[in-house]
């Protein structure tokens, strides 16, 4: 952990990293389990699905005596869908932490704001600790903080487009305003739109595809892990004053030649 | 003598099962490791405790879900 800093609180649940990564998308399961292990994340993310056949789980490749599991409603477009996906995962897992997610349709995969809402109070209301993926809007922010929830997850960008964060003016907003943690999910593409997440100010960064699409998705990680630290240590550090004009970082006295000029 | 079937719907497929077949019994053809599945028949979880209870009857609309990668 950084000097200075502290865990990131999500309910009654603490992390040292702060950063948060997905389960999907890699091309075997050790690529997976390697590509966690270089991130130094504590807390992945899975999605809950019908059992087709008898076999290893994900869940067999993942050390979790050391991972937090985040279940996710991936895949639910309204409220009751949603709520009920959590229950399922909380019985099987005897787990109360998840990732709220309610798409409008699939082929935005924009979070629904309305049945959004609808489901995060609920499933506060059955005490849940609810990590709330939104879309970068300030208001939807403060609103699902009013309803309760551990954790609100404003997007960078678009799910699995890699664009970076398309809107830091939203997003520093919605850090400024809100007393939850803030943690950006998705569209992170690189290891450096990680970084400038965190010099706006915000708790956490939760990646998937940035990692598991990359080219060499295991040192991919390695740079997420990196980037996050260097971003939260510059934001608690503080940043200097930017400046319109050039500023001499050596004494202008006291050279050999004074008022020389080439 | 005809031996009694149930038919019911797992995972939205059709399925039958002999009569006086538990959710437990179900569930154990699937060799699952506890804390890796939830089961929900007809739209309620069933707790892992009252699985060996629970007499399936036709009709009964069977859910078994677990983990996969995702983000």
């Amino acid at each position: 952990m950084i000097p200075g800093d502290s865990p990131l609180a999500l309910g009654p649940y603490r992390f040292e990293s702060r950063l948060f990564v997905g389960t999907g998308k890699y091309a075997t399961h050790e690529q997976m389990r390697a590509a966690i292990d270089a991130s130094g994340s504590t807390c992945v993310t899975v999605a809950v699905r019908r059992i087709e056949l008898a076999g290893p789980s994900l869940l067999d490749h993942l050390d979790l005596t050391r991972i937090r599991l985040l279940p996710n409603t991936a895949g639910c477009f309204t409220a009751a869908d949603a709520v009920r996906t959590c229950r399922l995962a909380r019985e099987a897992l005897g787990n109360d932490l998840v990732k709220l997610e309610v798409l409008a349709d699939s082929e935005t995969l924009l979070p629904d704001p309305i049945e959004t809402l609808a489901a995060a109070r609920e499933l506060v209301a059955d005490d849940f600790v609810v990590a709330a993926y939104t879309n970068d809007d300030p208001v939807m922010a403060l609103r699902l903080e009013d309803a309760g929830v551990a954790a609100v997850m404003p997007l960078g960008a678009p799910i699995g487009s890699g664009l970076g964060i398309l809107n830091p003016r939203n997003i520093r907003l919605i850090k400024q305003r809100a007393s939850v943690p803030i943690i950006v999910d998705a569209g992170v593409g690189t290891a450096s739109d990680v970084t400038i997440a965190f010099e706006l100010g915000i708790d956490g960064v939760l990646l998937n595809t940035g990692i598991a699409l990359a080219q060499d998705p295991v040192t991919m990680a390695l740079a997420m892990k990196h980037a996050w630290l260097a971003g939260r240590a510059a934001w608690l550090a503080g940043r200097m004053p930017a400046r319109e004009q050039a500023s001499p970082s050596s004494p202008r006295g006291g050279l050999i030649a004074p008022g020389a000029s080439p | 003598m005809v031996s009694k079937r149930l038919a019911i719907t797992l995972n939205g497929k059709p399925r039958e099962l002999p009569a006086g077949a538990t959710a437990a019994d179900l569930v154990a053809e699937f060799e699952l490791t506890p804390g890796r599945f939830a089961v929900e028949i007809n739209k309620s979880i069933v707790p892992r405790s009252q699985l060996a209870q629970r007499l399936l009857e036709t009709g009964d609309q069977v859910e078994i879900i677990g983990f996969v990668g995702g983000g």
